[in-house]
């Protein structure tokens, strides 16, 4: 198909993006399986490697998944920063909320690092996939789709 | 005006293609007089939590997981096919009017939800290993773990991002188009999976 310039409509549906959604929602999947893992043992002793090695997967997915992209040519980075932003904040508070609760309920240690390094991962996966999919279908160099009064 | 025949993806995609910058729908993203509210429930469920009061870990519970999974149901089965059917405009509208309150809605239920339930059978001993009801709390967890992957991770980012094209001076219909037809498709998806959580919650309560 020919391309037609910024305003294209087939250019934002077929430009070709890194999978960038794809490593961020296996991350939050491995982050939720950390949590149901965790949960299914508590009050009593967790055995902590089974979510240990789930952070470290699931951080090596978020961080290449902001790898690539800090690497993507052309890409609206302006409207993911101004997603991204906002989503963190309201997603901080979400999981903050749920550690207060583990925290409220005797959590300590290495369980507790743990648990708030999952968390914190969940805060950064989901802000990460809604504004990547946000700006992936936005042209660079606009930094929101507010109508132009 | 499109053919009868048309599927109503198509009439959006290429009635919105065509549509005039001035045509672009003013859309709130996040409805900002809500959030006074939400912050509300949630200092309500906090202090819920700290006191650990029954009845308030009860309430909160209960009334959070029955508007989610009212909503989860209402959206995949009712509302979602009846959307699909709409004219373009209508459909514009209605989106335009219905996706920023469930940004605060969904969120705020969730959580209120899961942090509730939580503390709620750690005080009743449901999370106990020893409780007969454990099986049945796992698997309410592995539950909103599948659901949580699919609303957060494909719904809401698909929902997030309709309403950032509709706001552009020229929508386009073809994304608006994809990202909606993904978006009914996962509310199918998650309120499939609320029967289950129905199921499991009233096998916790007998």
């Amino acid at each position: 198909m020919k391309y037609q310039g910024p305003g294209d409509p087939q250019d934002v549906l077929n430009r070709h993006v890194p999978p960038v959604a794809e490593l961020t929602v296996g991350s939050l999947a491995l982050m939720l399986v950390g949590g149901v893992y965790i949960g299914a043992h508590l009050p009593g002793n967790v055995p902590l490697l089974v979510p240990a090695a789930l952070l470290v997967g699931g951080g090596i997915l978020t961080a290449a998944a902001l790898g690539l992209i800090m690497r993507i040519p052309d890409f609206a980075h302006g409207t993911f920063l101004q997603v991204a932003r906002w989503a963190v904040l309201a997603y901080l508070v979400i999981a903050g909320l749920l550690a207060y609760v583990f925290i409220r309920d005797g959590a300590r240690g290495s369980m507790l690092l743990i648990l708030v390094a999952t968390l914190f991962l969940f805060a950064v996966d989901v802000p990460t996939v809604m504004a990547f999919t946000v700006a992936r279908y936005h042209e660079p160099g606009r930094r929101d789709g507010a109508a132009r009064e | 005006m499109a053919d009868v025949g048309a599927s109503p993806l198509a009439e959006l995609s290429a009635g919105a293609r065509h549509a005039p910058p001035d045509s672009a729908v003013r859309v709130k993203i996040v409805p900002v007089r809500g959030l006074p509210l939400v912050g509300a429930v949630l200092v309500g469920l906090v202090w819920a939590i700290a006191a650990n009061a029954l009845w308030a870990l009860d309430f909160f519970h209960v009334v959070a997981g029955a508007v989610w999974t009212v909503l989860d149901l209402f959206l995949g089965f009712v509302l979602g096919p009846t959307l699909g059917r709409l004219s373009i405009p209508a459909r514009g509208e209605f989106t335009a009017r219905f996706m920023p309150k469930m940004v605060l809605i969904m969120p705020t239920a969730v959580v209120c939800t899961l942090a509730a339930g939580w503390q709620l059978a750690l005080h009743l001993g449901n999370v106990l290993a020893s409780s007969p009801n454990h099986g049945w709390v796992v698997a309410s967890m592995v539950v909103v773990a599948v659901m949580a992957v699919i609303a957060l991770g494909i719904l809401e980012p698909a929902n997030i991002a309709v309403l950032f094209e509709m706001r552009k001076p020229r929508p386009n219909g073809e994304v608006i188009a994809r990202l909606m037809r993904r978006f009914i498709f996962t509310a199918g998806i998650t309120g499939a999976m609320q029967v289950a959580t129905l199921v499991i919650m009233t096998r916790l309560a007998t």
